[in-house]
């Protein structure tokens, strides 16, 4: 018995010994990496504007055509202050989250579906790449033809331009699945619907977590191309609006102004929602 | 048959994996008393994996019959751990798979992580463990699944000499406290005289067993011990001449 428990002491600091040996400490960026990333997007901002600025002082066209930074800032800020910004931007992010929304719910099962069967994969991947080479701008006149100008268009474009995207992500992060996975999941006695919640789905996430990400700027890219063309009283603001009424003014600064919010907005739910998630991911799961 | 005092009955089992390949197996028999250790050694092609992969149930034999006295698990050379999952999650896991009750999961994971002396790896990634600690969560993770018998596949092959002397005493005490049937495949000589009670040399291509020994050295045993090397070099000579026979 004594000798017994020993034994056990010994090999609990035997194991000790050799984990503390064999775990590296992870290594930390250098400083001025850290400065650099935080530090690198404002550089290039104040280096853009300095050029823009230099442009300007050297009176390289007609400020109707090329206004001043500050002009554009105005005409933003005027915006703003007609409060007509804020609720367009509002109205563009709302229409692409919800529209976003929806592409998931088709989107998700869809890829699952096209990821588990195989013969459904081989008939259905042509349509779905095809798709996904099709600027989704293009169904605009479509949906205006069938929907008319109502929200229906609006999302019917969104739907077209985010659904593949997002289906054959997750359809091929299930086709990169090492079949050892698979193997584990049966030696633990996984079912099928275990098998597909605890294996299947989060080891496709990451190629999901891609198709979503396409499928968002695809979304975004199509809201916004779908609000430059349908415009009615009926659809309310967007930044496609707004950036549409600078161009019928011949207002540049407001033409520059929405072309700056849109771009805003992208950057806005890329740092807020996917840059955090996909860092989560790739961290957790040592690829990083 | 479940009053059958063998966990593994094996009779006339071969299999092919298609009309125009090799026999990967011919004709294999083998009974595997209920707690007993065996290793199974062989050359590469001598279908040590494929013959527990039909024991586990991932593949099927093409004659012969297999009896278990339950499911077996298996563990395999790489710790197969979900990279997703932290250590306690993937075992976790094979309890929630298992049907154990949520609450109970957290402090069962827990007692297994203690039982293989790691007792603070639960929140820790599969990739911030070395690959011996990767190893022994596995060996956690089998032992959560509660099944009497263990097919170990080369499952310290990848590792260094140290480490793997550590699991394997690990590996004795668990199967010593447990009553656990193991069967142990592995290319290296040493480490089936070390672990095994009983020891068969598999002839490759196709894969029959060509011999065994009986293993009768006394516990603790050492992998450098000069009893282990002396009936090393005896089956490794015959391992010697299975190999040139192919030459």
């Amino acid at each position: 018995m004594v000798n017994n428990e020993n034994n056990s002491t010994e090999l609990g600091q035997l194991s000790a010994g050799l984990d503390a040996l064999e775990t590296n400490s992870q290594r930390k960026d250098p400083l001025y990496t850290k400065v650099l990333r935080n530090l690198g997007p404002l550089l290039a901002l104040a280096i853009f504007l300095a050029i823009w600025q230099l442009l300007i002082l050297l009176k390289v066209a007609e400020d109707y055509v090329l206004p001043a930074p500050i002009d554009v800032f105005h005409a933003l800020q005027n915006q703003w202050e007609q409060g007509a910004l804020l609720p367009a931007a509002w109205n563009s992010l709302r229409r692409g989250v919800q529209g976003f929304a929806l592409a998931i719910a088709i989107g998700t099962p869809l890829g699952l579906l096209l990821g588990l069967n195989k013969g459904l994969r081989l008939v259905l991947k042509p349509i779905i790449t095809g798709l996904q080479q099709l600027p989704s701008v293009a169904w605009v006149p479509a949906a205006i033809i069938w929907f008319g100008l109502s929200s229906k268009t609006i999302y019917a474009v969104i739907l077209l331009g985010a659904v593949p995207s997002i289906a054959s992500g997750l359809s091929s992060g299930i086709d990169q699945i090492p079949q050892q996975f698979i193997k584990v999941g049966k030696v633990l006695g996984a079912n099928r619907w275990q098998t597909i919640r605890h294996i299947i789905l989060p080891a496709a996430f990451p190629g999901f977590l891609s198709g979503l990400e396409q499928g968002w700027a695809f979304a975004w890219r199509s809201l916004m191309a779908a609000e430059l063309i349908a415009i009615s009283p009926a659809l309310g603001t967007g930044l496609g609006q707004l950036l549409d009424a600078g161009r019928q003014l011949g207002d540049m600064s407001l033409v520059l102004g929405a072309i700056i919010s849109i771009m805003l907005v992208g950057i806005f739910v890329e740092k807020v929602f996917f840059s955090p998630v996909r860092e989560r991911t790739l961290r957790v799961r040592g690829l990083k | 048959m479940s009053q059958s005092h063998y966990a593994v009955d094996i009779k006339g089992l071969s299999k092919q994996f298609d009309k125009s390949d090799p026999i990967v197996i011919d004709g294999l028999s083998l009974q595997v008393t209920k707690g007993e250790f065996i290793c199974l050694l062989g050359a590469s092609g001598c279908g040590k994996s494929t013959l527990l992969n039909i024991l586990a149930g991932l593949d099927t034999a093409t004659s012969g019959t297999v009896e278990v006295s339950e499911k077996p698990t298996l563990m395999f050379q790489d710790a197969s751990l979900m990279p997703w999952l932290t250590a306690g999650q993937n075992i976790e896991l094979a309890l929630r798979i298992n049907g154990l009750p949520k609450a109970e999961r957290r402090a069962r994971a827990q007692e297994l992580l203690e039982l293989v002396h790691l007792p603070t790896a639960f929140n820790k990634r599969p990739h911030e463990l070395s690959g011996g600690m990767r190893q022994r969560v596995s060996i956690a993770r089998a032992i959560a699944q509660e099944r009497s018998i263990l097919l170990m596949d080369e499952p310290f092959a990848a590792l260094d000499a140290i480490t793997r002397d550590f699991l394997h005493e690990e590996l004795m005490s668990i199967w010593k406290r447990t009553g656990l049937t193991v069967i142990f495949v592995t290319h290296n000589v040493r480490e089936a005289v070390r672990l095994g009670q009983r020891v068969l040399l598999m002839s490759s291509k196709p894969g029959r067993f060509l011999r065994e020994w009986s293993i009768e050295l006394p516990e603790p045993r050492k992998m450098d011990s000069p009893e282990v090397a002396t009936l090393a070099s005896e089956i490794t000579n015959h391992l010697r001449d299975e190999i040139k026979r192919h030459g």
